[in-house]
């Protein structure tokens, strides 16, 4: 099969033909033969495909609100060719059978690379490792490890997973939130949680986190990941520890990139999620931290919720907010069109280095001739409104609806397989792997 | 005006045309037949999430005065833990017949979830929401405010040119919260005192003027001095160190009592601590309103009742 891509814009530069051959990019410039199926891409923007580092994919133990064949979809409709699936499963994703499970059941959906997150201790209990070295000797080979949606909190056991994690050139990827500072914490502490009389959730309680672990990743000679980074504080220390030459990485969420604390005045739960939202100057702070590299890379930290979790008080809310359709048009609209980086940083950011973090392999030459066929075809002239029709997975709890947003993923092509032609998702049966 | 749910959302006409009503209230309950027919036919479901004997009590009697039928849903804790929703547990009671939802709630913002969410047609009443807001709890203290210091000439008039001291737990406290939204929509002007680890954080367009302690408070001659019930839990969570302290520092006493102009008055939500936040001579004193304020409270949910029926014909 062979899949002929004609004048897309190359992340955002020159106008080029690209030439898919199975599952590698054969070629690209200008192409005059023909090909089994040809694109149009004239007007478009073709970005190598999407990795997101941060996906709840909620299988198994939640298919209520997600699937990993829908979170797939839903990541293909979103451009991403390869995803990362938290290991907050129930079961938790503490065993290489259960990384092998997620990771093959992702496989036979054939949307997009699952790539399983093992979690750092036993069932999450932040107490006893998980079985690190089983699950990155696996078929899976996971080299990702995080306990995420909780913090390793203990100072001890961090160490040790940081050194246990390095033997095997993993990576833990820390949810930064200390414990105590943030006991039934439900939204930013501040002027909207003072007046809203809600328990807060203090930047502090994040910041002290990344200080003391970029510290500890420095002592033992670790690498470390930092998700979903939400303070001008964080970004501070981490621009710090870079300096410094502490190995550390850093993500951003598209809804911290745009959503401030304003949005929870009037008690909606469609905007509770941990880390909260923060402040207008926050938003601006991490916006120029990815501009400036402090922070490496967007990743979703899509967590889909079943309605009855959302339809309900504030309190009672489940934290967390898809985001896997929305994350390009929030990308665009909130570092392209404003100003702080262009489309190749775009390629870098949501999808170089986020495979780069997770060790997935085919990302490292974006576009060029004799790389994995893995590309995501951008209309970015055309805008929006945001609603939720737009999402493929099981829930519905984007925050974005009614914002008008910018772009519209037209193609995305997996490892040479077209799993959204024209705009629309392709039906499973026609990606589906045996 | 369909709900009642915050102080915030409560415009200084509407809140004075309220406090006005209340006026006619305290005449209904001082006539022989203490009843107005307004509410007959009409039921009134007092629905408390969480133990308030008083609030929920002086709401039936408002109730009863107005002449509505009154149902009482008490569920300490949560129905949650039965399985069953908030959304549901309301809807359910409206099938029932509710026309007003009384709602207390440990839980902040519930109150106004329900009223935004159209879960129910029914007139929300907003009896206290967690830590957020108890609009008739600061209805009622603005009334006694203004019933004590203008007298006679209170009817139509706002609270302006009145200096009121809110002391203590004020990080805690929905009395606080909807007191300091409404007196300064009234004309007032509002002290608070506390440690810095009873004050919520980032409330520099609150408004108010923050002091130190009772003190300082004092020191600016405030016409009400409006003393905090103050949990002592808050002590094993570091919040003070202990009661003697906190008494030391934002208690009530006769001797702070006796460095007020003697006009000013001294205000309780209840249930008092006495000895904590308030002695209990200073509680006794003439200058203290606690037992009005509850016999006001009466007045003003009659008031709010009144109000929403006869907005919503």
């Amino acid at each position: 099969m062979t899949i002929l891509i004609r004048g897309a814009s190359l992340m955002g530069g020159d106008t080029s033909d690209i030439l898919v051959d199975g599952d590698i990019i054969r070629e690209v410039g200008r192409i005059s033969s023909s090909a089994d199926r040809v694109i149009d891409a004239h007007g478009l923007i073709a970005l190598p495909g999407l990795v997101d580092l941060h996906s709840h994919l909620r299988e198994p133990g939640g298919e209520g609100s997600e699937t990993i064949l829908s979170g797939s979809r839903a990541a293909a409709a979103g451009g991403f060719t390869a995803v990362h699936a938290m290991a907050n499963t129930s079961p938790v994703a503490d065993t290489a059978e259960l990384v092998e499970l997620v990771a093959e059941r992702g496989r036979l959906a054939g949307y997009v690379e699952v790539r399983p997150v093992g979690a750092v201790t036993k069932n999450l209990g932040g107490e006893q490792l998980a079985d690190i070295g089983g699950m990155a000797r696996s078929a899976a080979a996971v080299t990702v490890f995080s306990d995420d949606g909780r913090c390793v909190g203990d100072a001890l056991l961090m160490r040790r997973a940081l050194e246990y994690v390095s033997t095997f050139g993993g990576v833990i990827a820390q949810h930064s939130q200390d414990p105590r500072l943030t006991e039934d914490a439900v939204i930013n502490e501040g002027r909207v949680s003072s007046e809203l009389g809600l328990r807060g959730w203090p930047s502090v309680a994040e910041e002290s986190i990344i200080a003391r672990d970029v510290l500890l990743a420095e002592y033992v000679g670790a690498r470390l990941h930092v998700c979903h980074v939400s303070t001008a504080g964080s970004a501070d220390v981490i621009r710090w520890a870079k300096k410094r030459g502490i190995r550390v990485t850093a993500e951003v969420t598209p809804h911290h990139l745009l959503l401030t604390e304003d949005r929870a005045l009037a008690y909606d739960p469609l905007f509770k999620v941990n880390p909260p939202l923060r402040t207008a100057a926050d938003v601006e702070e991490l916006r120029r931290a990815v501009a400036d590299g402090t922070i490496d890379v967007v990743a979703t930290d899509h967590a889909p919720h079943a309605s009855a979790s959302k339809d309900c008080t504030w309190h009672d809310a489940s934290f967390g907010m898809v985001g896997l359709e929305s994350a390009l048009s929030v990308v665009q609209h909130a570092l392209v069109d404003a100003g702080h980086i262009s489309w190749s940083d775009v390629a870098r950011i949501l999808s170089v280095v986020p495979a780069e973090i997770g060790k997935v392999g085919g990302y490292d030459a974006p576009l060029e001739a004799g790389s994995k066929a893995n590309i995501t075809l951008v209309d970015s002239s055309h805008t929006s409104v945001w609603d939720a029709s737009r999402l493929h997975g099981r829930s519905t709890n984007s925050p974005f609806a009614e914002i008008s947003l910018p772009g519209r993923i037209m193609s995305t092509i997996f490892n040479g397989t077209e799993t959204v032609i024209d705009g629309t998702v392709v039906a499973p049966e026609l990606v589906r792997k045996t | 005006m369909k709900n009642l749910v915050s102080t915030r959302d409560l415009e200084a006409g509407r809140a004075i045309a309220l406090l006005d009503t209340a006026i006619d209230m305290v005449d209904v309950r001082s006539r022989d037949v203490k009843k107005l027919p307004t509410l007959r036919g009409k039921t009134v479901a007092n629905v408390f999430f969480e133990d308030s004997t008083r609030t929920r009590l002086s709401f039936e009697a408002a109730a009863l005065a107005l002449s509505a039928d009154v149902t009482t849903f008490t569920a300490p804790g949560s129905s949650v833990s039965k399985g069953e929703s908030l959304k549901d547990t309301l809807q359910t009671l409206e099938a029932m017949g509710a026309d007003f939802i009384v709602l207390r709630h440990s839980h902040s913002g519930v109150a106004a979830t329900v009223a935004n969410n159209g879960w129910v047609d029914a007139h929300i009443i907003n009896a206290g929401d967690g830590t957020h807001e108890h609009p008739t709890q600061a209805l009622l203290d603005a009334f006694t405010m203004r019933s004590r210091l203008l007298g006679d000439a209170a009817r139509g008039n706002n609270l302006s040119g009145i200096k009121v001291a809110i002391v203590g737990d004020i990080l805690h406290s929905r009395v606080a919260r909807s007191n300091a939204l409404l007196l300064q929509k009234l004309g007032a002007s509002v002290t608070l005192a506390a440690p810095q680890t009873l004050l919520p954080r980032a409330i520099d367009n609150w408004g108010v003027t923050v002091v130190t302690t009772i003190d300082d408070a004092i020191d600016t001659a405030p016409d009400v001095v409006m003393t905090l019930r103050v949990q002592k839990e808050r002590m094993s969570s570091g919040f003070f160190p202990s009661e003697s302290e906190f008494s030391a520092l934002w208690g009530m006493n006769d001797a702070r009592l006796s460095r007020l102009p003697p006009t000013s008055i001294v205000m309780h939500p209840g249930p008092m601590n006495r000895g904590l936040e308030i002695s209990g001579s200073v509680a006794d004193s003439p200058q203290s309103t606690v037992t009005e304020q509850v016999a006001n409270g009466v007045a003003i949910r009659m008031a709010v009742l009144y109000t929403l029926m006869g907005d919503s014909r």
